[in-house]
This record gives structure tokens, sequence and C-alpha cells, in this order.
């Protein structure tokens, strides 16, 4: 047998465990997920590449499925909880190798507020692979439990996952935080742009676009930034000096308060809404101002525009028109008239919505980096 | 010749000008023509150089700066020199040039020595100053004992030795020790007797240190002296690391033979270093002690992690009031049957009261539950003895919590629930219906009696029981951020989890109600989902047990 037909066995092993895979998600079937991985293992498929191309391959498609509104909620979590068992099984069927070389120390965890996972969990498992010693401390890492670990374990290197870009300030105290120890941040996931813009403009000492890649940079180690130099939010971010940011979050509730009112004043039709309806409509207007606050963080008019962009994508594959985000949008405008940053970002915004034409794309899943 | 005498003449000239007053004068300074000869020399520079008689020449009394400084000046003429410095004997000194018309220099010279000795002292203490600032944010950022002798060497190194190696007081048997050489770090445990290097022993007892000119760098023990130190080692000093009340250990400073030795002053400055270094280093093992003590006590204090039970799985999510805080008022735990025919029993509750002291409780009532365990067939009777318990012990405060003992039959799993002055258990059916569990009962460690009643509830494929704390239902927040989550909210958000693993349901449940509360302060939480399985499980062939995939 030629390397070219090993790969292409391989290709086919992974392709054909990719659809059993799905095909047991979609089952809601525990079992039969298990046999599509340990099948493919007993293949001769490597475990890296079951964790990455077929376990996180479905989960990235059980993503896409829900934004495309074929998938529920609990669909979603039910596949989740499926892929975690697939992975615990995975890792006490093929335990790593004890490593020969030790590789470094590292830990991995997701940042506060964070509750997707599973990436983490999957860099985590790689890396053990690779034969590093890893510590994974899971979901929504609140930042005094990993200083508290740190401290506690001293690992060379600290991995920090985010999906969300409304959590691209507390992953920015963590990074700052961690780096104080004198302990060099990898960070990765899609909070920090598909680019890694938000990872720079953050200060961590790597970026990552996916878990071969995170691993291939662990293998070279990072250096050790300097200890005890501690930087405040404002030395990485000199805009935030305006107060926009501080002011927009600290006004939230009001914001969404008085955009309720005016929307039910400019819509008549929202004044039969029932009481669930007011919620989500208050829900969006305040998830709206949630991303508004993170791009005036980061200053970066793209982590707004993207999100509305994204929502318009969910909204009409749930057969809602995207306009509907204009009204709210208008009214801040209004609200916002002293801040000039918001009104930019704001304007922007309703172009993007104004700009979409019917509705033909399939919508990426999680939200836009 | 004529030059020279014409020169010299010039130069009477000159000095006839200001006439023996200059021979007095309280600055030294001699006159030396083109060739380099001495014409004349006053009282003072005469004490400088004795040697210098009118006729000899520069280059024979003076140091070599100043005959090229002289060189400099008769060869580019006025401007091209105008002052030169530089040490003669135990002088620093300064030479001001004045050129005469016939090509003769007068030297000016001014006694710097004093100034320079200052100059050198301050940028000294300039630079130890900045140090020991660097060292000390450097040394204060970790408290992990390792990274924190790891720092201490390389600063030591980086300043103040071109070795360095910090001995901890013995560990059993063996002194931890972290050395560092040319900024590579290595840690060591070595069984080592301190009597062996001079002034050791005093330093890990916290005696005075010994003057670094009694230590015979002959004499160190090989483990004293890091792999990878060039040559032989020229001086050694031994300095306590000062901790809080008991040493923290001693750091050894080696340089090489064709190093300057260490002086007084460096001795004393690493000292200062040490003592930063030391008091760094005892809040690290402090940090570590108390964090050992810590983590030993609230190993029973923290929520367990669960799993599938008997054919039953068992999920927890469980938030503390503060981040900073790692146990509460929450509590939940399960205690597995002896058999698969065996009922589990499951139980979440609610100590008044929020933080350690609440968390205390909570162990006194988890253990006191775990005892009573052989008496879990009647609910009524294990809730009046933990009652009993709970009345008579020094705790002032009440509970409330939620007992399920749980079986798998064979299709489905049976619930026996019964609630202690709790929220009411949600039964989450395949179909999405949620309904309360039909028990009640009143809380305990109020009351000298409590009666309660017991639901049974069968549990088929897929479906839950949500057993949760009033964190949740009471959790403040929303889009408009005031308003409770609710009970109305918690049983939608149930009905879209009906055949979803008891990961996924508690995963959902905790996710929705962050998600309410945002930044808003709120309770403790917790949550526990039971769920009949809908398809055979994974753990069920996870290795503790054969099966097809453990082989």
């Amino acid at each position: 047998m030629t390397d070219t037909t090993a790969v292409e066995n391989d290709g086919a092993v992974l392709t054909h465990a990719r659809a059993a895979l799905w095909q047991a998600v979609c089952d809601r079937d525990e079992y039969a997920a298990g046999q599509a991985v340990f099948t493919a293992l007993d293949a001769g498929a490597a475990v890296e590449d079951v964790l990455l191309d077929v376990v996180a391959g479905v989960q990235h498609k059980v993503g896409r499925e829900w934004a495309a509104d074929r998938f529920t909620v609990a669909q979603e979590h039910a596949a989740t909880a499926i892929h975690d068992r697939v992975i615990a099984a995975m890792a006490h069927r093929a335990p790593p190798a004890p490593p020969r070389e030790p590789a470094g120390t590292v830990t991995v965890a997701c940042v506060d507020g964070e509750w997707h996972a599973l990436p983490a969990r999957l860099l985590a498992e790689v890396l053990r692979h690779r034969g590093h010693r890893v510590d994974f401390l899971g979901a929504q890492v609140p930042t005094p439990h990993l200083i508290a670990h740190l401290h506690r374990t001293a690992p060379d290197v600290v991995a920090l996952s985010s999906s969300l870009p409304v959590r691209l300030p507390d992953a920015h105290s963590a990074i700052t935080a961690v780096q104080a120890l004198g302990i060099p941040v990898l960070v990765g996931g899609a909070a920090f742009g598909d680019d890694g813009r938000h990872a720079r403009l953050l200060g961590a000492d790597a970026w990552a676009p996916d878990a071969r890649a995170a691993a291939d940079l662990l293998a070279r180690g990072l250096p050790r930034p300097v200890p005890g130099a501690i930087r405040q939010r404002v030395d990485d971010l000199p805009h935030l000096i305006d107060q926009e940011y501080s002011l927009v979050l600290r006004g939230k509730r009001q914001l969404v308060r008085d955009t309720l009112a005016g929307l039910e004043e400019r819509l008549p039709a929202m004044r039969a809404y029932t009481e669930a309806q007011r919620e989500r409509t208050a829900e969006d207007v305040a998830h709206i101002v949630d991303f508004l606050s993170c791009a005036l963080y980061a200053d970066d008019s793209r982590l707004f525009t993207g999100f509305l962009d994204w929502t318009g994508d969910i909204l009409e594959a749930r057969r809602v028109p995207a306009r509907v985000l204009d009204p709210g949008l208008a009214l801040l405008q209004d609200l916002l008239k002293d801040f000039p940053r918001s009104l930019d970002f704001l304007t922007r915004g309703r172009a993007v919505l104004a700009a979409r034409t019917a509705p033909a794309r399939v919508p990426e899943p999680g939200a836009p980096a | 010749m004529t030059s020279v005498e014409g020169s010299s003449r010039s130069a009477r000239g000159l000095l006839s000008s200001v006439g023996a007053s200059w021979m007095r004068a309280p600055y030294p300074a001699l006159v030396v023509d083109a060739l380099g000869s001495v014409v004349e020399i006053n009282a003072r520079a005469a004490d400088l150089f004795p040697a210098a008689v009118p006729g000899t020449a520069l280059a024979e009394v003076a140091p070599d700066w100043l005959v090229d400084g002289h060189r400099r000046a008769v060869r580019g003429g006025s401007g091209a020199v105008d002052t030169v410095r530089g040490r003669h004997g135990p002088w620093t000194l300064a030479a001001h040039a004045t050129l005469g018309a016939g090509g003769e220099v007068v030297w000016w010279l001014v006694d710097e020595t004093d100034r320079s000795l200052a100059e050198a002292a301050l940028r000294t203490e300039q630079e130890r100053t900045a140090f020991l600032a660097d060292a000390s944010s450097r040394l204060l950022a970790s408290l992990n004992v390792e990274r924190c002798m790891e720092l201490a060497v390389e600063l030591a190194t980086a300043y103040l030795a071109d070795a360095a190696v910090l001995v901890t007081p013995a560990a059993g048997k063996r002194h931890p020790l972290a050395s560092c050489v040319g900024g590579a770090v290595v840690h060591r445990s070595v069984r080592l007797d301190p009597a062996t290097v001079p002034g050791l022993a005093e330093a890990l007892r916290g005696f005075p240190p010994v003057p670094s000119r009694w230590i015979d760098p002959a004499v160190l023990p090989e483990w004293a002296v890091p792999d990878g130190f060039a040559g032989p080692v020229g001086s050694v000093v031994v300095t306590p690391l000062p901790g809080h009340g008991v040493p923290a250990g001693a750091l050894i400073l080696l340089r090489r033979s064709d190093h300057a030795a260490f002086d007084a002053s460096e001795e004393v400055f690493a000292r200062v270093f040490a003592a930063r270094a030391g008091a760094a280093l005892s809040a690290a093992r402090l940090y570590r002690e108390q964090s050992g003590i810590t983590a030993a006590l609230m190993a029973e204090l923290l929520p367990p992690s669960l799993r599938q039970v008997h054919g039953v799985e068992f999920a927890g999510g469980y938030r503390t009031s503060t981040d900073t805080e790692r146990v509460g008022g929450d509590f939940y735990d399960v205690h597995p049957g002896a058999g698969p025919g065996d009922e589990t029993l499951a139980v979440l509750g609610d100590v008044c009261g929020k933080g350690l002291e609440a968390a205390v409780l909570t162990g006194k009532i988890r253990s006191t539950l775990q005892a009573l365990l052989p008496l879990a067939d009647d609910h009524q009777h294990l809730l009046s003895l933990l009652n009993g318990a709970l009345l008579s012990s020094r705790h002032t405060r009440f509970a409330t919590l939620v007992l399920a003992s749980v079986r798998r039959r064979s299709g489905a799993t049976r619930l026996r629930l019964t609630s202690a002055g709790h929220p009411l258990p949600l039964i989450v059916r395949a179909d999405g219906t949620v309904r309360e569990a039909a028990t009640s009962g009143t809380l305990i460690g109020a009351l000298p009696e409590v009666r309660a009643h017991t639901a049974e509830v069968d549990l088929g494929p897929g479906e839950t029981c949500l057993l949760f704390t009033d964190g949740v239902t009471e959790a403040r927040g929303g889009p408009l951020g005031d308003a409770m989550f609710g009970d109305a909210r918690l049983q939608a958000a149930l009905a879209e989890c009906a055949g979803m693993p008891a990961e996924a349901v508690v995963e959902r449940i905790q996710m929705l109600v962050a998600a309410w509360i945002g930044d808003n302060r709120h309770d403790d939480i917790a949550v526990m989902a039971i769920t009949t399985p809908r398809t055979t499980h994974l753990a069920a062939v996870d290795g503790r047990t054969p099966g097809r995939y453990t082989a």
C-alpha cells in the first residue's frame, strides 16, 4: 500500500465516522455515537484526527443546523452532552502514552461567562496526546479561581478559550492577570476574531485559529512575560478614556427600557404584544446594547456590524425579516446622540441591515467575531 | 634647541606676569613645552608628581592620559583639547589646558576624586534601587514556591553573582534547591549537610551571616556549584533569607575567580536583596500551606461531581453567590445504592445564610445524612433524626432540602421524593409537560417536630426530575434588570429539555439563569437533574464494567 492510499483510506475512515456520528447525534443515541468513533480508532485513525475532524466537525455542523433553525436548542445541548461523553470514553480507551520528554504543563480554561467548553476540552485532549501535562478547568472559570489555581500549580502556559465577543472585557482581565504572574497566555476561539486581531489588541502572547495550530505553537513553547508588570485596561486600549464604553454599559438597563418604550410608541403592533413577546424584544435590544458596548471596548465596528448581520441571518432563517432590528437602532441613535463612536457604529450597523438582500444564505453557527 | 629655549623663555615670560603667587596657588598646575618637557611646576603639582622637576619629560612622570592629552593639545593647537580626565595614583584628576603663544601648555589640574567617588556611589545606589524595585515586583507576582525560588536565583545571577543557589529548609531528609547559572534554572532535591558550606548552617537557622572573606571557595561541596559554572569559584557569599519568624532558606552566591570578589557593600546589598526574596518566599510558602489546608477541608464541602449510577443519570451544577468563594449554603450529594437493585439516595438542600459559615453547616448535614443512610427507606423518620441532630447542635441556622430515593426498574426509574420545606422538584415528561412533584414537608432545624409527605414518581426514558434551590427561581435580572426568573420561566425552559441527557438539562438551566442574572448580585445556586437515559449509556462500558470497548 502506498502512502497516498493510506491517506485516502484515512480520509475515508474519517468521512465515514463523521457520517455515523452525525446520525447518532441526530438520533440522540450515545451508544451509536461511541461506536462511530471507536470503529474509526479500530481502523487505525489517529486520536487527534478523530477528535478534531470527526467530533469537532460534527459539533460545528450541529451549530450550523441550529443557526438554520433545523435543530432546537435542546438538540444542540444534547449533542454537546453526547460529544462530552464520547471524548471521556475515548480518553478512557486510548489514554495518552506517558511523555518521554515532558512537553510542558498547560492549564486550559474558558473565560468567565463562556459556556461553550467543547473547543477547550478538545484542545486539552489534543495537548494530552501530544505529551503535555494538562489541567482542564472547564467552562466559565471566574478569574479569581483561575489565578488561585495558577498560584498553586504554576504551569508553563495558560490557554484561554472564548467564543463570545461580549466576553472580551472578561478575557482581557484574565489575560492581564495571568501575565502578571509571569505566565504566557495563548488564546483561541471566535471571540478573538478570525485573524486573531482581538487577541493582539488585548495583549495575548499568542493566538491560534484552531486546536492543531495551538498545539504546534505550544510545542515550540512561549516566552514568559515579565512577572509583576501589571497593565491597566486603558494601557492596552487608550480609546477607553472617552468613557463611552463605561457609560453605555452602566446605562444599559435604562437604554433598554427607553428603547422599548420608544418602540411601543413607534410600532403600534407592539402594544398588542404578550408579556413573553415583550420580554423577547427586550432581550433582543439588550443583546444589541451588549454588542455595541463590546464593539466600543475593542473599538472595532466590525464586532457590531458582524453581530447585526449574523442576527439578520438567524432571524431570516426563522422567517423574520432582518429589518425589524432597524427601529431599535434608530432609537439608540437618538438616545446616544452625545457619543460619537456609538453613533458611528449604529450608523454602520443600519447600513449593513439596509444592504441585506433576500435571504439566500445559511447562517454560520455561533456569534460572529 | 632654540625652539626649546624660546619656548622656555616665553613660558617664563608668562609666569612672570603672575609672579610667585602662581607657585603657591591652591590648585596644582604645571607648564609643559611643545616637545613634552616640564618647564615649571607649582608646589601642589609637585605633591602629585614628586619626580617632576623642570626639564624632565612629562611621559616619565605623568600618567598616559595626561601625556596623550598634551600631545593632542600641542598638535591640534587652540581648542583641540579642552579637558582630559583620568586616574593618577589614588586620585581622579581633571586637567584643563591653556595654550601659550610659543606652543607650551599650562595644565591646570583639579582633584575630582571625591566627586567621582560620589558619582559612582550614586550610580550604584540608583542601579541597586532600580534593581530592588524591579526584583520586588517580580518576586511578589507569584505565590508559587517553585516560581518564587526560580525568580530569586534568576535575579541574583542577573545582578549580583555569576551563579546562585537557593537552599530551603529540609523537607524530610532532603533540601529543595534552585540554582541558576547563565539564565538557566534547575530545581533539585538534595540530601546535604549544611555544615559542609561555611555559614550555611548558620544562615538556615537565621543566625547573622559569615563574612565572605572567611569562606574558602575551595571547600564548597559539589552540589553547591551548579553544573555549567565556568571556571573555579573565586568568592562566595552565603546569606540568610529571613522569613516570617522562621528562616525561609539561604542564598549562596558565587563569583568566578576572574571576576572581582564580593566587597563589603555588595555583601550588605546581597542581604537586602535576600530579605526581599525571603519575604516573598515565605508568603508563597504560607499560601501553599493555607491553600493545602483549605483544599483538605474544602474537599468535604465542595459539591461532588456526579455521574451515572445503576442505570440512572445524575448531573449537578453549582454556583456560589460570589466568584471568590467555592462553597456556600447550597449543597447536593448522591449516595449510590450498594447494588443495581438498591436505592440510591440523592439530596439537594439550602442552609439559611451564605459563605463559609453556611458551608460548614452543609458539611454537617451531609455527613449526618450519610450516617443515616441505612434508614433512607423512611424519609419521614430520616428527616426527624436529622432535625434532632440540627436542633441539638450549636448552630442556630435551619435548612430546607429534598430527598430523592432512586431505583432503576427495567423500563423506568422509580423515585421517592420528599421535600422538607424546599422548592418542589419538577418532573419533565417525554412530551415536554412539566409538573411539580406532589410532596410537602416542614423545614428542618427550626421546630421540635417535622412532618413530611413523600411522593412517588416514575421517570420513563428521556424524562427528568429537576431538584433546585431558590437561587434559581429568585434570581433577579432579565433584559430590564429587576425581574425575578420565577417558576413560570423555569418550567418553560424545562419543557424544552424533554429527552435531554442530565448534564445537558443542568447546563441549559445554568446558562439561562446566568444570562438572566447578568452582572446582578445573586444567591447561591444549585441544580441537580435525575434522568432516565434514552439509550444505553456509554458510561456502562467505560471500563469499570467489562464491555465491547474496553478490551
